[in-house]
């Protein structure tokens, strides 16, 4: 069934063009998807319309059939997570030959996309400063480690969620979920938990996926890999392993400044110093 | 948007009138990206930010501006800043582009 705004429409144009901010509002703490459209120049400057995915428009901006072409447009920046300024006719024209005559409408397109998502597998010291330096940056932030002593709340009161379980189940629930904007960071040592973890990580569309260790440990997990039949080249490169920036971080809030900074780099495409793309000593 | 939530619905509890300004676009070296909003009472308390702190005076100018005379809301630029002596602008080179717009939704 459609999710429902919660609220009634009242009788009065005035009443309900109010209902925009308090639905955005609502839908944006929700982490609900929301678009904003605001005309931001031509006819009816100001006018302001809220669309979200299976749910009525809130407002107009001037007129029926602008107000169609122009949600289905900004519905489809809302999916990539864009935000954006469009030029359309009054009536929601858009080729260059229908809008020579007419007065230009901009309309600036903003896309309220739910947080991207970091799960960090592993209830260690470094996933605390991990999860604290990911929520600076807007992540919503799962813990996740399957000994009930060391996944708390209270050891993570920073994370969203703090789940007690191995790494199978909670890929299979929410693997589908996960895409470029989000990241798995695999911070336990422990071949019984890491090795899963990665696994249902490649399994998924997640945008990052790191793995802390020693050189050495890396290599012992490259060997694990192996066992169980992980030894794609295309697999193994998503692998930033050892995790994080060559940048001689040494405490935990350090290492999580590198990691995050290797997602950001990561996801932009530029070329940064991963410790996965170099050798050498990582504490010198 | 979500950052300044909290202060705008302190600021409708209490019946002020509110001016919002958003960044829409921007060319060449920006400091904000689009959405980076910063919202404005009647009384020119401010909350966000749309710039590394170069234009947001101006921008509380125009916002009280918009507020006062009943404006729909406007496009506002601002660039460089180097040609003008004491003008608006961003030191960085680039050019903002804002939409200010009483909240009226």
């Amino acid at each position: 069934m459609a999710e429902q705004f919660t609220y009634l429409f009242s009788h009065s144009p005035g009443d309900w063009v109010t209902m925009i901010y308090t639905t955005l509002a609502e839908r944006i703490r929700n982490n609900k998807p929301v678009v904003l459209l605001t005309v931001i120049d031509g006819p009816n400057v100001g006018a302001t319309l809220l669309a979200s995915p299976n749910l009525n428009n809130l407002g107009t901006i001037g007129d029926p059939e602008l107000d169609r072409v122009a949600v289905r447009d900004a519905l489809g920046e809302l999916e990539a997570g864009r935000t954006s300024v469009r030029n359309y006719g009054p009536s929601g024209q858009v080729t260059p030959e229908d809008l020579r005559d007419t007065p230009t409408v901009r309309v600036f397109i903003e896309s309220f996309s739910p947080p991207p998502q970091m799960i960090i597998f592993g209830a260690v010291d470094f996933t605390a400063a991990l999860a604290r330096v990911a929520k600076v940056l807007g992540y919503y932030v799962v813990v996740c480690d399957a000994r009930e002593v060391f996944a708390t709340k209270r050891r993570f009161p920073m994370a969203d969620e703090v789940l007690v379980t191995w790494p199978q189940p909670v890929l299979t629930a929410r693997g589908a979920d996960l895409g470029p904007r989000d990241a798995v960071c695999i911070l336990t040592h422990d071949p019984k938990f890491d090795v899963p973890a990665i696994q249902g990580a490649l399994a998924t569309n997640v945008g990052y996926i790191g793995v802390m260790g020693s050189r050495k440990t890396h290599a012992k997990r490259l060997e694990r890999l192996t066992e169980v039949g992980v030894t794609n080249s295309k697999d193994l490169d998503r692998l930033m392993s050892p995790i994080g920036l060559d940048i001689g971080s040494r405490t935990p809030e350090e290492t999580a400044i590198s990691i995050c900074a290797e997602i950001i780099g990561k996801r932009v495409g530029r070329s940064v110093p991963s410790l996965a793309k170099s050798d050498g000593p990582i504490h010198r | 948007m979500r950052e300044i939530l909290a202060d705008i619905d302190h600021w409708r509890s209490q019946n002020k009138r509110i001016a919002v300004a958003r960044v829409v676009d921007i060319e060449g070296s920006g400091p904000r990206d689009p959405g980076a909003a910063m919202a404005v009472n009647q009384d020119g308390e401010v909350s966000g930010s749309v710039s590394g702190g170069c234009v947001e005076g101006a921008v509380v100018a125009e916002a009280l501006e918009i507020l006062a005379s009943n404006s729909p809301g406007r496009l506002v630029k601002f660039g460089y800043s180097d040609d003008e002596a004491f003008a608006v602008g961003l030191t960085c080179g680039g050019t903002v582009h804002l939409f200010i717009q009483p909240l009226t939704w």
